[in-house]
């Protein structure tokens, strides 16, 4: 591959003579919302795959989105790969990316597809994970709680000053987490939930996955996060015990967008056509990444929550992850919810 | 005529170089960086590598084609013996080039015309260009230099062309790399999310309640960010200064004799990369903290989650910043003439009354400074709050959270910077304003003998008591820390393994030989490179610009001062966020570069360049160089022969500050990594979100290594020579 590249490139060279366009080494600019270590084998992976060479830069999504807004008139990235749908599904709204069918599009499962159309083709879903909560085993002993199972339990009163989760002004798993909440229980009790739920959170934290983080390390006890993060904690030897809440539960789809006006585009398409085949997709467990991934032939931990036993909502992408109900949710969370006294 | 001669030649000089940048270097900012030279394989003809000359010559850009006038106007009037036609001319085409330059460079962008009315005026343009590369910088310094030694010609400032163009320079840079950005940022603030300008969005967005709320006053919740920062670094500059001066005192007034181990101590935190306090404090106090735990077990209580919050941000920040009052009280401490303390106790006053009446007054200003300090840098701090915070909101993070999290709104930001701004530049002016009216000088330089009196016994003993106990705490703090690098997973599995430095820092042979395979080694080489870069670089700035400001006198000397001052006041966050507005646009396209890092690490560490400049040049006898510049050197080369040597501490001063800010700044720099560019600080966030503690702290750890080592380098490098001796020799010789 990189000897044909070389080929080409003297070939073009010599018929268009010195003044002419050059070959420059062949690049791609990546900008990564998924683990670091899983980044990294996406960008190792494709060099070695095609001798190109690969830029990456790891961000949350939330801040990755905001990159490319402020780039919009000068990208610099070309692909951007990972993290939770919705700044993906915005990006798209906004016309930051660039719609693609890619041929590898009957390799995919049916919700990675519907989502792609819900966003005019401009997004792609690379794998999905369902919101869920976990526990640290030790201290929920420690304190004598009983064990919870359902979204309802956490609003137990024994729990309070137990349960952790992200603010959902700066967390795209907590925005997830209140919209699930509010298509699961309607919005009207799906707000009284939030402000039961308020009253026994100790802290909100900044990043989606910090909860089940610190609870891991000893420093909380219940953690609303997604579960294939929970999942993770609990495999690397933490006392966590994930749980699938009783009433059903949304979940996100993690996604990938081609940068508008990008620099180099067919390096972006190429990467995007080998990031949805299923040996690479398979690769997820390498770095103990344990969503489901989107092509169906693609291999999943025995540890991975199993989508298909899990309860879940019909996710609405197209309402919740549009700006307008986006800010109005959020508004009225920090006006009802996050002003009350706890 | 000596200086009409030198002038022609700096005319000369600067055409030059402004023709090397017009018809010789690449006229576009280059993809690839320059010092890759892929822009060799095309050059000159390829439009993105092309000079301007080889540019128009093809028929493209043809807007750049009237730069050349102003370039040449000069040749008119070279070796003209009329001085005034002379700097017309000079000033007419420095200022109309300038104006040309950066006028195209913001009227026609990425996607042509910037503006709709200029489409509307000239037609749609169906073109577009870049940011300025080396080329259009040359020029850019070409006419500038135009401007500055036609203004000398007028016989400003006696006339001297290089303490004009040193003014001009450092007013430009400043201008460009300061002053730009948070006006950018202002603008921003002004906008609603269609970018229109609306006042009253911006009033909405400042008088919010998640701003200013004072809930925490009635009720059980949380107060507005701005309230929160504002208590916090009250809190925070106090208690430092507290500290700060007990140790102070315990180092010169106690007779204690390890006061060199305290000292080194001390310094410690200053090197300390952000987040490690922040993470052994919860390792120590958190709900699993070992100290917590214990607390518990032995009173029997429910461990709780007490140090999230104001408490928990409260011991990092004076843990970190304690050090910073150190330094500055231990200079006041010192500086108070033993004589004074004399003089009093041969009055028969007591040590107390001593102390109470005469030492303490005279210690005041320096309290004012180091409590200043502390304010200014917890309002800044942006790792202790992200780690530490809890619920307790802080400014700095807040505006992170406004760009990068779900809300996403760069006017909150804007507006939550404006408040932070507000805040420090107060606090920078009440200092200025406080100290500058009072004299508080002891030493006079007239013989000095005597030494320091002991404290009085009711002084020393608490000192002595609350410095053993942090001295503990440290210590225990950095054990944790060292430990923590080593132990497989904190908290579940202590276990010592090399694990963390192994996965960071593994070397390997291949066949190309050394291979650096560790994970943290692409982050460390750029971050090392970085500072290496932008330490002389601020060492230089600082230096010229302290020059300016001691030995030279202008108008608008205060301003200039003022301005050069400016970047220590403005936070991090702050600097980050404009930067990103202003710089990823032609003309000035840097984002994603190195460039930019090294240039926001310049600005914000110049104060500290500037100060320990002035610091040492005050010390200097003017008469030194007056001797030069009567035996016909030029300011330049009085500058560099003279003054520079002596000012070796000044300049190691500047570059260790420099080179410990760049390595372990993170507020700015986390806005401004990229994916080539990808500092070790930002690195180490990464990891500490992952829960990967244990590479985080190695990591760290080797850090802190890495800076003491190049601490002592720096100070091989430059300390050789001692400057006491010389500059006795001199003053005698010209006494």
């Amino acid at each position: 591959m990189k000897l044909r590249c070389r080929i080409a490139g003297a070939v073009t060279l010599a018929l268009m003579g010195s003044a002419g366009h050059t070959i420059a080494a062949e690049k791609l600019t990546y900008y990564c919302s998924a683990q670091e270590d899983w980044c990294q084998l996406m960008a190792t992976g494709f060099e070695e795959a095609t001798g190109i060479k690969v830029n990456m830069t790891r961000k949350s999504s939330g801040e990755t989105l905001a990159q490319i807004k402020a780039e919009a008139s000068n990208p610099k990235g070309d692909v951007w790969w990972g993290g939770t749908g919705d700044p993906h599904m915005q990006a798209a709204e906004e016309g930051l990316t660039e719609a693609y069918e890619s041929p590898m599009r009957a390799e995919l499962h049916d919700w990675s597809i519907g989502q792609s159309e819900s966003a005019g083709n401009k997004t792609i879903g690379i794998y999905s994970g369902a919101l869920g909560y976990g526990y640290n085993e030790e201290i929920l002993k420690a304190n004598n709680l009983p064990e919870p199972a359902c979204w309802k339990d956490l609003l137990k009163p024994e729990y309070k000053g137990h349960v952790q989760m992200a603010n959902p002004n700066s967390s795209g798993t907590a925005y997830t987490t209140l919209a699930t909440i509010v298509q699961l229980f309607g919005e009207d009790e799906g707000f009284e939930f939030m402000k039961g739920l308020h009253k026994n959170i100790n802290q909100y934290t900044k990043s989606g996955s910090a909860p089940i983080k610190a609870a891991a390390r000893g420093e909380n006890t219940i953690g609303i996060v997604f579960m294939h993060d929970a999942v993770k904690q609990a495999v690397s030897g933490f006392p966590i015990k994930v749980v699938a809440p009783c009433e059903g539960t949304g979940y996100e789809i993690g996604s990938m967008s081609l940068i508008k006006d990008s620099r180099n585009p067919e390096n972006a398409q190429k990467f995007y056509d080998w990031a949805l085949q299923a040996d690479v997709q398979s690769r997820s467990l390498e770095v103990k990444a344990f969503q489901v991934m989107s092509n169906k032939t693609a291999e999943s931990s025995p540890q991975a929550p199993d989508l298909a036993s899990i309860k879940l909502i019909d996710y609405d992408f197209t309402k919740y992850g549009s700006s307008a109900e986006r800010k109005r949710l959020l508004k009225k969370w920090d006006d009802e919810v996050s002003t009350l006294p706890r | 005529m000596l200086s009409a001669s030198r002038a022609s030649r700096a005319v000369w000089l600067w055409m030059i170089v402004g023709l090397v940048g017009y018809f010789i270097m690449p006229w576009y900012i280059l993809e690839d960086g320059f010092f890759s030279f892929e822009w060799l394989d095309g050059y000159p003809f390829d439009t993105d590598y092309a000079p301007a000359a080889f540019l128009i010559a093809q028929g493209e850009k043809l807007w750049l084609a009237p730069l050349v006038l102003p370039l040449l106007l000069p040749l008119v009037v070279i070796g003209n013996k009329d001085r005034q036609r002379f700097s017309t001319l000079l000033i007419i085409a420095g200022s109309a080039g300038l104006f040309y330059l950066f006028a195209q460079g913001f009227a026609i962008g990425i996607r042509g015309f910037n503006a709709e009315w200029l489409g509307v005026l000239f037609g749609e343009l169906g073109d577009r260009q870049f940011g300025f590369g080396y080329g259009a910088v040359l020029l850019c310094v070409a006419f500038l230099f135009y401007l500055t030694t036609g203004v000398a010609a007028r016989g400003y400032i006696n006339g001297d062309v290089f303490v004009v163009g040193a003014i001009g320079f450092i007013i430009s840079i400043v201008a460009i790399f300061i002053f730009f950005p948070i006006a950018q940022m202002l603008s921003s603030a002004l906008r609603d999310n269609d970018g229109v300008y609306s006042l009253a969005v911006f009033v909405a967005k400042f008088s919010e309640n998640k701003i200013w709320g004072l809930a925490c006053l009635s009720e059980n919740r949380g107060c507005g960010v701005a309230w929160n920062s504002l208590f916090l670094a009250v809190i925070v500059g106090a208690a430092t200064t507290v500290l700060g001066l007990v140790f102070a005192l315990v180092a010169t007034r106690s007779g204690f004799r390890y006061s060199n181990w305290l000292r080194a101590l001390t310094v410690l935190p200053i090197i300390t990369p952000p987040f490690v306090i922040g993470l052994a404090i919860i390792l120590l106090f958190g709900l699993s903290g070992t100290i917590t735990q214990w607390v518990a077990g032995v009173l029997d209580l429910q461990p709780s989650r007490w140090v999230y919050g104001l408490p928990g941000i409260l011991i990092a920040q004076m843990l970190s910043f304690t050090p910073i009052a150190f330094l500055v009280l231990i200079g006041v401490v010192e500086g108070v003439s033993p004589s004074m303390e004399e003089a009093s106790q041969t009055l028969r006053a007591s040590r107390w009354h001593t102390f109470k009446t005469v030492t303490f007054p005279l210690i005041r200003p320096g309290l004012a400074n180091a409590f200043l300090l502390g304010f200014i840098e917890s309002m800044a701090d942006f790792g202790n709050p992200l780690v530490l915070g809890g619920n307790y909101d802080v400014l700095s993070t807040e505006i992170f959270f406004a760009i990068v999290g779900a809300q996403n709104d760069q006017g909150r930001a804007a507006v939550l910077a404006i408040i932070l701004l507000l805040f420090t530049l107060t606090a920078f002016y009440a200092q200025r304003r406080w100290l500058g009216r009072k004299s508080y000088i002891t030493k006079t330089g007239k013989g000095d003998g005597g030494s320091h009196s002991l404290m009085p016994r009711r002084v020393m003993w608490p000192c002595y008591i609350i410095a053993s106990i942090w001295v503990i705490f440290t210590v225990t703090v950095y054990g944790m820390i060292i430990y923590g690098g080593f132990v497989e997973t904190w908290g579940l599995n202590h276990t010592l393994t090399f694990k963390h430095y192994i996965t960071a820092f593994a070397v390997g042979v291949n066949d190309f030989g050394l291979h650096f395979k560790g994970s943290a080694w692409d982050s460390f080489w750029t971050t090392l490179k970085i500072a290496a870069t932008a330490a002389p670089l601020t060492a230089i700035v600082g230096l010229i610009t302290a020059y300016l400001l001691v030995r030279q006198n202008f108008a608008g000397k205060q301003w200039f001062e003022f301005g050069t001052m400016l970047s220590f006041a403005i936070p991090g966050t702050v600097v980050g966020v404009s930067y990103i507005l202003a710089f990823n646009v032609p003309p000035l396209e840097l984002t994603g570069t190195g460039i930019i890092l090294i240039i926001s690490f310049v600005f914000r560490n110049m104060p500290v360049g500037v100060r320990a400049g002035i610091a040492s040049m005050s010390q200097l006898d003017k008469s030194l160089d007056e001797a030069s510049l009567t035996l016909g050197a030029s300011t330049w080369r009085t500058f560099r022969k003279v003054i520079l040597p002596l000012m070796r501490p000044a300049i190691l001063a500047a570059l260790v500050f420099s080179f410990v800010r760049a390595m372990t700044a993170i507020s700015a720099v986390i806005f401004l990594v990229s994916a080539e560019y990808n500092m070790a600080t930002s690195y180490i966030i990464g990891r500490v979100e992952n829960n990967d503690y244990g590479i985080a702290i190695a990591y760290s750890t080797t850090l802190i290594f890495v800076m003491l080592s190049a601490i002592l380098l720096f100070q091989l490098l430059v300390g050789k020579t001692q400057t006491t001796r010389p500059l006795t020799q001199s003053r005698t010789n010209v006494g």
